[in-house]
């Protein structure tokens, strides 16, 4: 028999068994009820807790059966775990039907059951946050034994080996041993996202503060949503937008001016992200400033300071912690951001401080790395994991932190809506 | 001596309009985010709408023998180059199909070539002098037209840009989108009724309310990483296929929708619970029969936001081997598939100028797509808003 | 309606002689600071402010009573055009200060709050030092420029809000840090540096303890000597107090305006008396 079949026909009996399981133990309690004895819970609860206690028992069984199966590599039979776990499932609904008794508390047993798979969904998100962290640190772990972290951290070179090469048509130069430095993949995030900042935080920042202090109610309501947008934007597009039409006028822009520029140079990727992530800053620097108490305002203004003083020297202020926190997320956003820099930034790791020349970042070599051809335990294609175990520990520092300043922000104003 | 109003306001003159010129460039910050806004869209409008069109031509197609064996010969030399050749080959297909076919001769008119579609355009195409006098011919003639493009939309992708369309892979988008919504949103909305209605305020229930704002801040191409290492090289699920994509997309849309749910159960006042436990409901039952209720405009809001982020959503998907070529439309969670945003993506890398046509054109209606979605939770949101 | 209230004598000082006081304090300065004609002020379409008249007399303190929303803070407001921040508000009548219409369009609103200084209900230091908080202001004024004038003005301003013994080493700690009544009293020091011409005072003491609240009218009485006071406050024991001239605000009428001896001895009008005997309010 094919699995497929033989899971249709598992919980085609489970089905069964639980239908049987509510009727028995409903019409049991209707009967104890009506011959007038008083019970704790109504016979429809009596039901549903058998149905849970012939079902959970068995799906238990089965789960953690396939989970040994896959974990240690055991081979048991499904065949005999689906028959066992069916087994289970009955003797859990005789077990049940019997505790259908007056002084048996089926609604307080229904909660407990609901509260235990309701925290078990709770759970997943931990679960998500390990596996992303173990998936990362195990693979990176066997990168580690292959190349020296040293020279990861500290090497200036990234040169996969002749896969690149090859791919890059240069496939003599690919005599040479494999070098995983990374600084340079660094130096190429580094500066796209700081290319990024200077475009989002002034621009963010001031649309904020446009929104919070200057702009009537009708302008908001608009612009908020126009705001919103440019985050919507899904970032492959952002990554075309990039290529196609925003480096091609910087080369253009370049070349008037009698410099030479890459089309994959640093700054079209930069200033396309920059965009990107104005509504970020600007959206959550427009709360910050309106949680600024406005007794702030009127204290200021009541000592004849203009509009534009009480803003540049008490709001902002005030709001400071809030707009740095902002922006450490959008630093965070704009390091693991990946489709516009696969995009429009370059593949060659450049260790270059000029942003018309062409750069690679972290992300793009992680999508490089496991995109080739190359088999899954190639330094190559685990060199990814160590390139996100970097990225995974810098955006989680920056994330911290982040939350850390917004809640003593919340904390000294006593504002809760944040 | 105390100043007058004129002396004061005589000195506030240099200050006044410091202060003014602080809300014109924060208006002009404003203006430059919308006038990119607009740019961007007038440029990905200019560039795709001509996708939409596509070049068909009026040839004589002539049915013979020989056509069923090489189906170049059934159109005359001076046009071949002209049609398309994924057209031409279908024709041996057609008179196995349709016998009748056989011996007529038609006019008909067929699919041209993706060149010829391009210099009809007005576009750069690279056809020699005599192919451009033929089209021009044919033109004049009106024997070649725009008209619209439904293989655009009815076809998988293709290597011959006249052929490509997108059908395959929004049939990928929403196979993959019914995995996440089927993984995401019942575990979403239980995690965040357990947390806002169940769970205990201790240490354990911070740190999951840490762990999920984090989460929702993690790059998306971490939870690609996961995707490959846990659940295809340890779980055995198969590469390429919705199964995998939906998985990794719903791990990065959990935290929308946990934090949507919250927002939305917070937002029903406590009387409610309170009336609830006064006329003996439990604490499910009260959560289950008049809480949750009155939340779910809320969390259907936050669901249609969280699936329009997933939809958009590439970078995960590259490293979990979505960017496949998919020609045919499947109906398989288990097979390879592609998503529109991972078509965009090839299509970008294509050389060919008529594909970055394709490429506007895929944007085009991906943005449609998520406008509407969009639309949809905020008009939800409008309709059911409620102030207590 | 107005003339009901003139048939049942409440309205005896509008009739006669329109915005003065019914009696006369012989102790008090009678140099005009602020006049007051006909104010009328609406918020959207709730008639808030109906038909003020007001003389305020310089280097006094007029203390304005009354139960909750009755116009008394919204006249005050009136007075530094703080009212200009809410969009709904419309004004019209006459505010004259220094022979000008503080409501004219050719005011500069920012240079008449310049002049009319305000402290708040709930004491509002900026998120900066004891320091900056009182120095900033006249520092964006041109009052002062150099180190050792700043210093000069820190300590002034500071002394003549009763603050400098308490502060005085720590300077540079954030405003924030005081205690409820200290930094009211930055809040006050923080007005003064900028020598306005009149101080508005909304409930200054609502928020603080009764050492605080007596600290702060203490303070009232020294400063009348240099500013004009003008006080809203809910406490009639402090309006009776502090105050030389006391305002009686009723649905937003002055019911009354008194010297304060006469006022809560022997008022003029029954609504006034009803309040300060207790009957509502």
């Amino acid at each position: 028999m094919q699995t497929n079949q033989l899971l249709a026909m598992f919980s085609g009996s489970l089905l069964l068994l639980g239908l049987i399981a509510y009727f028995l133990a409903r019409g049991k309690a209707a009967r104890v009820r009506a011959s007038g004895t008083s019970m704790y819970a109504q016979p429809d609860q009596y039901g549903w807790f058998t149905v849970m206690s012939t079902a959970g028992p068995a799906l238990a069984v089965g789960a953690v059966g396939s989970f040994v199966m896959l974990l240690v590599g055991a081979e048991i039979p499904p065949l005999l775990l689906l028959a066992g776990s069916l087994v289970v499932a009955c003797a859990g609904l005789v077990i049940g039907v019997a505790m259908v008794r007056p002084d048996f508390h089926a609604r307080q047993a229904i909660e407990r059951v609901i509260r235990f798979f309701l925290a078990g969904a709770a759970l997943i998100s931990i679960f998500t946050t390990l596996g992303i962290l173990l998936s990362i640190v195990f693979e990176a772990i066997r990168f580690f034994q292959m190349q020296s972290f040293w020279d990861f951290i500290t090497g200036t070179t990234w040169n996969p080996g002749a896969s690149f090469l090859a791919a890059a048509g240069r496939a003599e130069e690919g005599a040479s041993a494999a070098q995983f430095g990374s600084v340079p993949l660094f130096a190429g995030t580094f500066m796209i996202t700081f290319i990024a900042m200077l475009v989002a935080i002034p621009i963010g920042l001031l649309a904020a503060i446009y929104m919070a202090e200057y702009a009537p109610p009708k302008v908001r309501t608009f612009a908020k949503p126009v705001l919103e947008v440019l985050a919507g934007i899904p970032t492959v597009v952002y990554g075309f937008f990039a290529a196609i039409t925003v480096a091609p006028i910087i080369v253009g822009i370049a070349g008037f001016f009698g410099v030479e520029a890459s089309f994959n140079n640093a700054l079209a990727p930069g200033i396309v992200m920059g965009i990107m992530i104005i509504p970020f800053i600007s959206s959550l620097s427009d709360d910050v400033i309106n949680s600024v108490p406005n007794s702030m305002r009127e204290g200021s203004l009541a000592l004849g300071l203009t509009k534009g003083e009480m803003i540049r020297d008490i709001v902002v202020p005030a709001a400071l912690p809030g707009i740095i926190s902002a922006s450490l997320l959008a630093v965070s956003r704009a390091l693991g951001e990946t489709m516009i820099v696969v995009m429009a930034a370059g593949m060659r790791p450049n260790l270059t401080a000029n942003p018309l020349e062409d750069m690679t970042t972290v992300t793009v070599r992680i999508v490089a790395a496991l995109t080739g051809d190359q088999e899954f335990a190639s330094a190559e294609t685990l060199s990814a994991f160590a390139l996100g175990l970097v990225l995974f520990v810098v955006t989680l520092s920056l994330n911290l932190v982040s939350v850390i300043m917004i809640r003593r922000f919340r904390e000294k104003y006593r504002v809760n809506n944040l | 001596m105390r100043q007058s109003f004129d002396d004061i306001s005589a000195q506030l003159r240099a200050r006044h309009r410091k202060s003014a010129r602080l809300k014109w460039i924060s208006m002009g910050a404003l203006g430059l985010a919308a006038l990119f806004l607009v740019l961007f869209f007038a440029d990905m409008l200019v560039k795709g709408l001509p996708a939409f069109q596509q070049a068909k031509i009026q040839v004589e197609v002539d049915y013979s023998e020989q056509a069923s064996q090489i189906p170049l010969a059934a159109v005359n030399e001076d046009v071949r180059p002209l049609v398309s050749r994924g057209y031409l080959r279908l024709i041996p297909g057609r008179m196995r199909d349709n016998p009748d076919l056989l011996g007529t001769t038609r006019m008909e008119w067929v699919l041209a070539d993706g060149q010829v579609d391009q210099y009809l355009k007005g576009h750069h195409a690279r056809l020699s002098d005599k192919e451009k006098a033929v089209v021009d011919r044919l033109k004049e003639e009106g024997r070649a037209e725009l008209p619209f493009n439904t293989t655009f939309f009815t076809s998988g992708d293709s290597k011959m840009p006249e052929l490509a369309g997108i059908a395959s892979a929004a049939m990928g988008t929403v196979l993959t989108l019914l995995v996440t919504l089927a993984v995401a949103f019942p575990i979403g909305v239980m995690t965040a009724v357990y947390l806002e209605e169940f769970a205990p305020d201790n240490r354990f229930t911070q740190l999951i309310e840490i762990n999920i704002n984090n989460l929702a801040a993690i790059p998306s191409i971490l939870f690609g990483l996961l995707g490959l290492a846990i659940f295809i090289n340890f779980f055995g699920v198969p590469r390429s296929s919705p199964v995998i994509g939906g998985l990794t997309l719903a791990l990065m849309t959990l935290p929308v929708i946990i934090i949507a749910t919250r927002t939305a159960l917070r937002s029903v006042p406590d009387s409610i619970r309170h009336a609830a436990f006064g006329v003996g409901c439990s604490r499910w039952q009260m959560v289950r029969d008049h809480v949750l209720p009155l939340a779910l405009p809320g969390i259907m809001t936050g669901s249609i936001i969280g699936l329009a982020q997933a939809m958009g959503e590439t970078a995960p998907l590259i490293i979990v081997g979505m960017v496949a070529f998919i020609p045919d439309v499947t109906t398989s969670f288990t097979d390879a598939a592609t998503v529109l945003p991972a078509q965009i993506f090839t299509w970008a890398g294509e050389p060919d100028r008529a594909f970055i046509e394709k490429t506007s054109g895929g944007i085009l209606v991906l943005l449609a797509v998520l406008i509407t979605l969009n639309a949809t939770a905020v008009v939800l949101r409008k309709k059911f808003e409620r102030r207590w | 309606m107005n003339m009901k209230v003139a048939q049942r004598g409440e309205n005896v000082m509008k009739q006669d002689q329109p915005g003065q006081p019914v009696t006369r304090n012989d102790d008090a300065n009678h140099e005009l600071s602020v006049r007051v004609r006909d104010l009328d002020l609406w918020y959207g379409d709730f008639h808030a402010l109906k038909s003020i008249n007001m003389d305020l007399y310089q280097k006094n303190v007029t203390a304005l009573i009354g139960p909750s929303g009755c116009g008394k803070s919204t006249f005050l407001r009136c007075l530094n055009r703080m009212n200009d921040l809410i969009p709904s508000v419309s004004i019209k009548g006459l505010i004259e200060m220094d022979g000008r219409d503080v409501n004219e369009s050719k005011m500069d609103e920012v240079a008449l709050r310049r002049r009319v200084g305000m402290v708040f209900q709930k004491p509002n230091p900026f998120p900066k030092s004891i320091y900056d908080n009182i120095v900033y202001a006249p520092k964006m004024h041109d009052l002062v420029s150099r180190k050792a004038d700043q210093d000069e003005l820190v300590e002034r301003a500071l002394r003549d809000a009763g603050l400098w013994e308490e502060v005085k080493d720590k300077l540079h700690q954030p405003g924030t840090s005081l205690s409820g009544g200290q930094q009211q009293r930055l809040c006050i020091a923080r007005a003064i540096a900028v020598q306005p011409d009149v101080i508005l005072m909304d409930e200054p003491t609502s928020a603080l303890d009764p050492i605080s609240t007596a600290t702060i009218e203490d303070l009232m009485d020294k400063l009348k000597q240099q500013f004009t006071i003008i006080t809203v406050t809910h406490n009639m024991q402090q309006a009776a107090r502090v105050a030389d001239y006391t305002a009686f605000f009723h649905l937003g009428e002055v019911v009354e305006y008194n010297d304060t001896k006469t006022m809560f001895s022997t008022p003029h009008t029954k609504k006034a008396e009803d309040y300060i005997t207790g009957r509502y309010g």
